[in-house]
């Protein structure tokens, strides 16, 4: 029974669908590896009661034989999504003890089809970070050490406490979300799979809001298949988001099987970046000839705004985070520190409640919206993305998907990069033009470095298409045979 | 485009955002760092683009107008610091 | 289109001792969508509810909660541009205004600053004295009201109340094209009246359903433009009206003194007839505004524009213009039954099958002078449109008098009934028989002699003879054969 929690999300499936275990001892384990791991950092709350109470309610159910596609399976979420009757935090200090008289749409949605919720995962604070580090619960810290080494990692972020969880062993998935990169880069870190769906796919309803125009929730699990089943139930047109998308959701598992013979695949050569690691050239390459394999024709294109895309975004989220995290002002919810007079208390409220990240990026915001300075900063920012989504609307004219690294390096050391803003931006350097053009992009763990830790390939594919993504990334995990695990250590 | 002190207290302000006196000139250094590194979008040719604020190009969907409403008052006051007789309350607000 | 190089009428320039000056008016009314619920949520949108109880999630600006569009809103702004004669802008979009303050949940209000759902227009203002102006629509947008902040329960503490909080408005900015506090006043009731025709908002200023923020500048008549200031938030006529006469002599009073106008936002105290500084321009706010990212541009096709303009009511302009043409009304006459949607309705239904000059006349000097006096609202009026009706058929036809008619006004108004039969019952049909009448009349002559002298001598004085006809007729003579009669018997 001890294994339980290495099994994959559709094994699970399968196992108790043939009675060899029931819901209850499923998520039995997962709790228990959870109070195992404190010294990861991952979960910030374990409902460790409702979820048995879920989990024996889905043994009802499936006695009755009345299941749904993910029942029983015990999932973790990120503390993004707003979860009711269970405190939601965002990461941050502000909100306090804030329990949401609500369920996100996306979370609903994975109870509605069974699933069951093991606690809240920990995150960038507000999702602002590429390393977990900007929580304010601390950060988490990766399940992968480099080999003979015990140098503490970043899982990458902001949705690592998802990775790290799902990689340990802690729930058979997780949601998370992604505004710059934020499930792909984690997943690559950490050796799981993480999909950024098309931007409207999944509801922001009941999400925290960092940058509305970029945010996507998606899964991280640890296999392309697990990807799809769970980002299956996440999906979905919501009356109650404007910008969710009125299309069907497609059969996304029948789709990690399909042929590739005669897809046509864009390598972008904007995405060659000086400084990258020769590991991760050669990565890509295989990840080239593994297509090949495939039957792919491997095409060169170009992307030539790409370098800007990364600048364009810290004008984007900021301001759009800026606006969005208003609503913080100790009134209804969250953490009000009382000064003499009304302004006093929002400026000591938000200014202890949010932590440096966060304030930074508040301030880039407002700046960059301020009188005399939005055409310059802000109108060109959105040209600037018009012109990357017409990269990427020209390339889709010659190829099918587009297959890139999904971040610049391997998993870091905790604490090595808090000095230079601008340097941890970086990480999101691949990832970040799929959210400017609200494309999907799903990480796939390809290869471990020579000093043993993950490193993932990035599938771009056309808006509304992750089959394709799924299809590629089903391929690249067959050809990666990717099944290395972080030795436990915690 | 760079911001001294001055301009790092008046978006402090914007923002509702307290920070310490002595924390304005150091923070004015990291906010130019980014700025600077955020000017090379200078570069780019942006001649006769519009700008993108949505990367869906249909009108926004609509509802109808007709009333629902499945919280309560104490749902919406739940969280709140403190509350009143089924009012938010907050320290004197004179303009 | 701002007619800057219009000069007030001299009557309503401010003469003081270093010569005169003229006032320069623009206008921000918000008019509050009278729709059931919120513009970005189902809240409804009641008055008066208990605090807080009509505030759904999104309202109260809970994390994750999102805004949708009430398509109800945008055809009610839709229907009030096209009223105002104004550009219909098909492509629109919401953008955020964002600051600080406890009844602004969100931290931003939901509002459209780059581009509004309502273009330029112009509206016809009808003046007191049958003059006329027109007045420039620079813009009208949809946006969010913000909740309640009460100062006054705690002397700490604000209170906040969400409960309008959300709820739908339009913005709608003039031109400064106005010259006075009366020439304001008439465009606030014209708009008024506008928004009343069309249902889309009901105006009741005094539950600040439809409001006023004032801008007010003076220069010398025809000269260079001064520095405004703004003052927010009028709920009534008479505030309009009095903020603008005092903002207006303070700025002269300053300049005058060689000083300057800060441009401020001001307001005004109802209390003292005076208005203060609310904030400098130095402490203006910042906005911020950018596109509000939870919500796409509202794109409005050519074929549903078309149904919305096809579905319009009859129009106050267009009414008055059909009441001069086809009724034969005077200008004056038409443009006072057409300047409120529920006269001109109760108006058409007494006009009904009558004449309609009669009828316009017997209203506006009758009907309308008894509900002001009474200060009672037509929809309230005890007589109802159908009896006034039956009363000017009556005079038309000569059953009664314009006299009697008065008093089966009187009647009707105090208990109630049908004109017919209380003048059936009271006998109050006109007596139009002239033998009966020469009667009376030979019974009155020969009891006078000496008034009967005295009028062949002063044709003038026949009135007397009149008076007394119609006191033993008890005014049921026929005043044109009494006059006939008498004329023959004595004057011939
Ligand atoms: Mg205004
Ligand atoms: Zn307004």
């Amino acid at each position: 029974m001890s294994t339980l929690n290495e099994l994959t999300l559709a094994g699970a499936i399968s196992g108790m669908k043939n009675k060899d275990f029931s819901s209850r001892e499923l998520t039995q384990t997962h709790l228990d590896a959870i109070a195992d791991a404190d010294a990861l950092n991952a979960f910030l709350v374990t409902t460790k009661e409702a979820a048995l109470n879920m989990a024996d309610a889905s043994d009802v159910r499936r006695a009755r034989g009345d299941v749904g596609p993910l029942d029983g399976i015990p999932l973790g979420i990120k503390d993004l999504f707003c979860t009711k009757g269970t405190r939601t935090t965002a990461g941050s200090k502000i909100l306090g003890e804030f329990t949401p008289t609500y369920e996100s749409t996306v979370s609903a949605n994975l109870w509605r089809d069974g699933a069951v919720m093991l606690g809240k995962l920990n995150m960038d604070e507000f999702a602002m970070g590429s390393s977990n580090e900007n929580s304010a619960f601390g950060p988490v810290v990766n399940p992968w050490r480099a080999k003979g080494k015990t140098q503490k990692l970043v899982p990458g972020g902001s949705s690592g406490g998802s990775a790290a969880a799902v990689t340990a062993g802690l729930c058979l998935g997780a949601t998370a979300t992604d505004t710059g990169g934020s499930i792909r880069q984690p997943a690559s870190f950490t050796g799981t799979v993480g999909i950024k769906p098309t931007y409207g796919r999944c509801s922001r309803w009941g999400i925290v809001a960092f940058a509305s125009s970029l945010d996507q929730a998606g899964p991280i699990t640890r296999t392309v298949k697990d990807a799809a089943i769970m980002l299956g139930s996440m999906a979905g047109y919501d009356p109650k988001d404007s910008t969710s998308i009125k299309a069907e959701v497609p059969d996304f598992a029948a789709s990690c099987t399909r042929s590739l013979k005669g897809l046509r695949i864009g390598v972008p050569k904007e995405y060659r970046v000086e400084g990258m690691p020769a590991e991760i050239e050669k990565l890509w390459a295989d990840g080239m000839n593994w297509l090949r394999a495939e039957g792919c024709e491997i095409v060169d294109v170009s992307l030539p705004h790409t370098k800007y895309a990364l600048p364009a975004y810290y004008i984007i989220a900021p301001a759009e985070a800026s606006s969005n995290l208003a609503r913080y002002d100790g009134m209804r919810y969250g953490v009000r520190v009382d000064g003499t007079d009304l302004t006093e208390t929002y400026e000591k409220s938000r200014g202890q409640g949010f932590g440096e990240e966060v304030r930074r990026r508040i301030m880039i915001g407002a700046y960059v919206l301020s009188a005399g300075f939005y055409d310059a900063y802000y109108i060109r920012a959105q040209k600037v993305r018009a012109r990357i989504a017409e990269d990427f609307k020209n390339v889709f004219e010659r190829c099918d998907a587009l297959l890139t690294p999904t971040a610049p390096s391997a998993a870091f050391g905790i604490g090595s990069r808090l000095n230079d803003p601008v340097q941890m931006y970086l990480n999101d350097i691949f990832t970040v033009t799929a959210n400017l053009a609200g494309l999907p992009g799903i990480s796939v763990p390809a290869a471990l470095d020579s000093s043993g830790l993950p490193l993932g390939l990035q599938v771009i594919g056309k808006a509304l298409d992750e089959e394709t993504c799924f299809a590629i990334g089903g391929a690249l995990e067959r050809a990666a045979d990717f099944n290395a695990k972080p030795d436990k250590w915690w | 485009m760079s911001v001294d002190a001055k301009t790092v207290r008046k978006i402090a302000h914007l923002a509702r955002i307290e920070v310490a006196e002595e924390r304005l000139a150091p923070l004015a250094d990291e906010l130019n760092g980014i700025l600077h590194w955020i000017e090379q979008l200078n570069e780019v040719d942006v001649e006769g683009i519009a700008p993108m604020a949505s990367v869906e190009d249909v009108s926004t969907p609509v509802r109808k107008d007709v009333v629902s409403i499945d919280n309560t008052r104490e749902d919406v006051l739940a969280n709140a610091p403190r509350t009143e007789e089924g009012f938010f309350v907050m320290p004197k607000a004179v303009e | 289109m701002f007619t800057a190089e219009r000069v007030a009428d001299k009557s309503d320039w401010i003469t003081t001792d270093t010569g005169d000056w003229e006032i320069i008016i623009g206008l921000e009314i918000h008019a509050q969508v009278a729709s059931e619920a919120k513009l970005f949520s189902g809240a409804p949108t009641q008055y008066g509810a208990e605090p807080n109880t009509q505030v759904t999630l999104v309202d109260a600006a809970m994390p994750g909660m999102l805004p949708v569009l009430n398509e109800y809103c945008v055809e009610q702004a839709v229907r009030t541009g096209m009223g105002m004669k104004a550009q219909i802008n098909s492509f629109s979009r919401f953008d955020r205004k964002n600051y600080f303050y406890p009844d602004l949940p969100q931290g931003y209000q939901i509002s459209q600053l780059y581009h509004p759902i309502v273009g330029e227009g112009k509206m016809l203002v009808e003046l007191d004295e049958g003059e006329s102006i027109t007045v420039g629509i620079e813009r009208l947008h949809l946006e969010q009201d913000a909740g309640k902040s009460i100062h006054d329960l705690d002397p700490n503490s604000t209170y906040v109340d969400l409960n309008r909080c959300g709820v739908a408005l339009m913005e709608i900015v003039s031109k400064p094209d106005m010259r006075s506090s009366r020439e304001a006043a008439a465009y606030v009731r014209k708009l008024r009246a506008l928004v009343r025709y069309l249902g889309t908002c009901d105006g009741d200023m005094e539950k600040g359903n439809l409001r006023a923020d004032v801008n007010v500048s003076v220069r010398r008549p025809g000269g260079e433009l001064g520095t405004r200031c703004e003052i927010k938030n009028l709920n009534s006529m008479r505030f309009i009206q009095q903020a603008i006469e005092y903002e207006a002599r303070r700025q002269i009073e300053i300049l005058e003194n060689g000083g300057e106008i800060d441009q401020e936002t001001r307001l005004y105290n109802t209390d003292t007839g005076e208005t203060r500084t609310m904030r400098s321009k130095e402490d203006a706010h910042d906005y911020r505004y950018f596109p509000d990212p939870d919500l796409l541009p509202v794109k409005l096709s050519e074929q549903w524009l078309a149904a919305i303009k096809a579905d319009l009511p009859e129009l106050p302009d267009e009414k008055k213009a059909r009441f001069v043409s086809d009724y034969g009304l005077s200008d004056y006459d038409a443009s006072v039954l057409v300047s409120d949607r529920e006269k001109a309705a109760y108006y058409e239904e007494v006009a009904e099958g009558n004449d309609k000059k009669l009828a316009a006349n017997w209203l506006l000097n009758e009907v309308f002078g008894k509900l002001n006096k009474e200060n009672v609202d037509i929809l309230d009026s005890p007589v109802s449109a159908v009896a006034n009706r039956a009363i000017v058929g009556m005079i038309s036809d000569k059953t009664i008098s314009g006299k009697i008619a008065k008093q089966v006004f009187e009647i009707c108004w105090e208990d109630g009934g049908d004109p017919a039969g209380i003048v059936e019952e009271r006998g109050l049909k006109q007596v139009t028989d002239t033998g009966a009448i020469e009667a009376m009349i030979d019974e009155i002559i020969t009891a006078n002699p000496d008034q009967a002298a005295k009028v062949r001598d002063k044709p003038k004085t026949l009135g007397w003879f009149v008076g007394q006809v119609m006191q033993v007729s008890k005014g049921k003579a026929n005043p044109q054969a009494v006059n006939e009669i008498l004329r023959k018997k004595l004057l011939d």
